[in-house]
């Protein structure tokens, strides 16, 4: 029988397997920030261990990074404390770090895919969840807790049990004004945020090849949130185009591109679990609660939980409901936003911001509410001034900041405050994620552009 | 790490599913360098709510965490398990964990125990009836019990053994050094490294 993509590139990186024992798996690229990693250091130090392969690891500044000011010194000492710790453990250890003010300093999973080093067919772990982002090269990326990062510094490797895999297959063409991340919040209402608990995930079918590569990592990004350990899809010449001319691209392409061409799932593969999704009929989609499994087409209405069966299930809706102060029946489109949030490791790339523009080019956001435009990393901020959008996002009366992860997860100053509702491009709805007491419904690029043009909830088509 | 054997506590009964790693420890409070501390920051913002479980004082010395399903899910963040532990609690019982969390506190010695839901929502009544309910979590055997009920539950052989005698990871995976360098002389000469930095 042949083998899905997913076991192929696991059963190459197999550096040891013993009856009844996790496999012991070689890492090709282990991404590092400042908020997973100083523990992991301290252990090194402790054990006088030393970093195995400093040249297979990569360190960056992103979560608790300001968007703002950012040559100055960093105001809150706990935030400075633990970006100095990241940089005086780069410098001990060997550590290749992208710091603030750095070209390629930004969230650490725009960074990888930027630099080409995240290239199909390998092992990727970060101390932190999305690093499934990657997967979206064909490689087999996830997170990874803070003992585990300690691991694979010292031994480059990390004993894992082989998940069992699942095929997500999308098929059929988008409608205008639907985008990667309608598809994937769609996918994550269906399945539930642990439907995809213990596999990997392959996206296929012919909307996910249709896909650019930044629609892919979009996708691949939230597999997390339907519970997967992580996402892949298979590489192909999108893949590869993208790849050349990064600096980090294989010099012997022609010997990478023929192994790269090997990395797919054999027609007579059988995954654990199938699914199939018809894209032809999926809409802007938005979360209307508190987890990402709580979403529904934009054209939809607020649930009324006392519809819901489920126990377990009402009880989460009834909580949700409060929490977000909205009423049952209340139509999505009639929600007022007060924080626009547009970027993250989930939209905030070069093209992410190219499709918010195009909607905001000539227009004025409302003045009811903010905007804040993050690029994912400082290259990205560069290309998109080099294109003007900056402009266009300054005209239209949105903040124009320089990269990290920022609202997000709100571990810098940019937060919500108590009550304030966001529509974000983000990936997390949790209550208190962005701000303690925020609210978040997740969008995507387009409805974010244009619900910050409306003033609530709205799709492109409603302007 | 310290061993896990055996652990006899009262339970805190958490009737929510979907714990997140955000609800357990807010990003505030992730700004610490150190592996301690942390159970200031367990549930702060539930526990602003009088009414929250934590706060009542017949759960106040819990050290079994009986959970709703999909705990733990979201961000990687360990400080979660680290602050589950910090604040003294040596088990989390629920009926489904999120993989991160679940790999994380088996790592960190946290013992995760998954049983049916109705095993759950049982447990949840015997304790909030009697909050001294007595909850031994026996790894040896693989067993829950309490009120003379025995319930066993499934973990793997070698999960067990590493947990029981108290084996760090890292010390393991090193005997095996001699694997990894074989591994690495095959790895193809394509494969991208971080080091020399190119432009
Ligand atoms: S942008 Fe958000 S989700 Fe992505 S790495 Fe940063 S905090 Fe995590």
């Amino acid at each position: 029988m042949g083998k899905t993509l997913a076991e192929k590139i696991w059963d190459d990186h197999i550096v040891r397997s013993a009856e009844g024992e996790p496999d012991l798996l070689y890492i090709d690229l282990h991404l590092i920030h400042e908020v997973t990693s100083p523990q992991a250091f301290d252990g090194l130090r402790l054990a006088g261990r030393p970093v195995r392969r400093a040249d297979l690891t990569i360190a960056t500044e992103d979560h608790n990074t300001p968007t703002l000011d950012i040559l100055k010194p960093i105001a809150d000492p706990v935030s400075k404390l633990q970006i100095d710790t990241l940089r005086s453990n780069a410098k001990e250890f060997g550590i290749r770090l992208h710091s603030l003010g750095d070209a390629d300093q930004g969230v650490v999973h725009v960074v990888g895919p930027q630099l080409g080093i995240t290239q199909p067919g390998m092992t990727i772990v970060c101390g932190d969840s999305h690093t499934s982002t990657h997967g979206a090269f064909g490689a087999i990326a996830f997170g990874i807790g803070t003992s585990e990062v300690e691991h694979v510094l010292a031994t480059q490797t990390l004993p894992s049990r082989r998940p069992k895999t699942m095929a997500i297959n999308v098929e059929g063409t988008l409608k205008t004004g639907v985008s990667a991340k309608d598809i994937i919040l769609a996918i994550i209402a269906q399945i539930g945020t642990g439907g995809g608990q213990g596999y990997i995930i392959e996206y296929r079918g012919s909307a996910i090849r249709a896909l650019s590569m930044e629609g892919r990592m979009t996708v691949c990004n939230m597999s997390i949130e339907a519970g997967a350990r992580a996402g892949l899809i298979a590489p192909d010449q999108k893949t590869f185009d993208y790849i050349k001319g990064k600096p980090h691209a294989p010099q012997d392409f022609e010997s990478a591109q023929s192994y790269w061409q090997s990395l797919y799932t054999d027609a007579d593969a059988k995954f654990d679990v199938e699914i199939t999704i018809n894209a032809d009929e999926l809409e802007p989609f938005v979360t209307w609660g508190t987890n990402p499994g709580q979403g529904l087409p934009l054209n939809a209405s607020v649930p009324n939980p006392a519809e819901i069966k489920d126990a377990e299930e009402r009880g989460a809706a009834e909580r949700a409901l409060q929490y977000m102060g909205l009423v049952a029946g209340t139509p999505l489109k009639k929600i007022a936003i007060d924080t626009v949030f547009l970027g993250s490791c989930t939209n905030g790339r070069i093209e992410d911001l190219r499709a918010a523009a195009s909607v905001l080019e000539g227009k004025k956001i409302a003045s009811t509410l903010r905007m804040l435009v993050v690029p994912g990393s400082e290259r990205v901020r560069q290309q998109a001034m080099t294109e003007g959008l900056d402009k266009v996002f300054t005209d239209a009366g949105a903040e124009w900041r320089n990269a990290g992860c920022s609202m997000c997860l709100g571990m810098n100053p940019d937060q919500l405050a108590v009550g304030e509702r966001s529509a974000s491009t983000s990936n997390r709805n949790f209550e208190g994620r962005q701000g303690k007491g925020g609210r978040t419904h997740l969008v995507s690029p387009l409805v974010a552009a244009a619900t910050a043009i409306r003033g609530t909830l709205s799709s492109p088509a409603d302007l | 790490m310290e061993k896990f054997i055996k652990h006899t506590g009262t339970g805190v009964p958490l009737r929510r599913s979907n714990v997140d790693t955000d609800q357990i420890i807010p990003a505030v409070y992730l700004k610490r360098v150190t592996r301690s501390g942390f159970e200031d920051g367990l549930f702060s913002a539930w526990r602003l709510d009088p009414e929250f479980v934590f706060n009542k004082q017949e759960f106040k010395s819990g050290t079994v965490l009986v959970a709703g399903p999909e705990f733990g899910t979201g961000s990687s963040r360990e400080h979660a398990v680290w602050a589950l532990q910090n604040y003294g609690f040596k088990v989390v019982i629920s009926s489904r964990f999120a993989d991160i969390f679940r790999n994380n506190s088996l790592k960190g010695g946290l013992l995760t125990v998954i049983v049916g839901q109705a095993v759950v929502d049982a447990l949840w009544d015997a304790i909030e009836s009697d909050p001294t309910t007595s909850i031994t979590v026996d790894l040896e055997a693989r067993t829950v019990s309490y009120n003379a009920i025995t319930v066993s539950f499934e973990l793997d052989d070698y999960t067990r053994w590493r947990l029981m005698e108290g084996l760090d990871d890292i010390g393991l995976t090193l005997k095996h050094t001699d694997s990894i360098d074989a591994f690495e002389a095959k790895r193809p000469a394509y494969k991208p490294k971080t080091l020399p930095i190119r432009v």
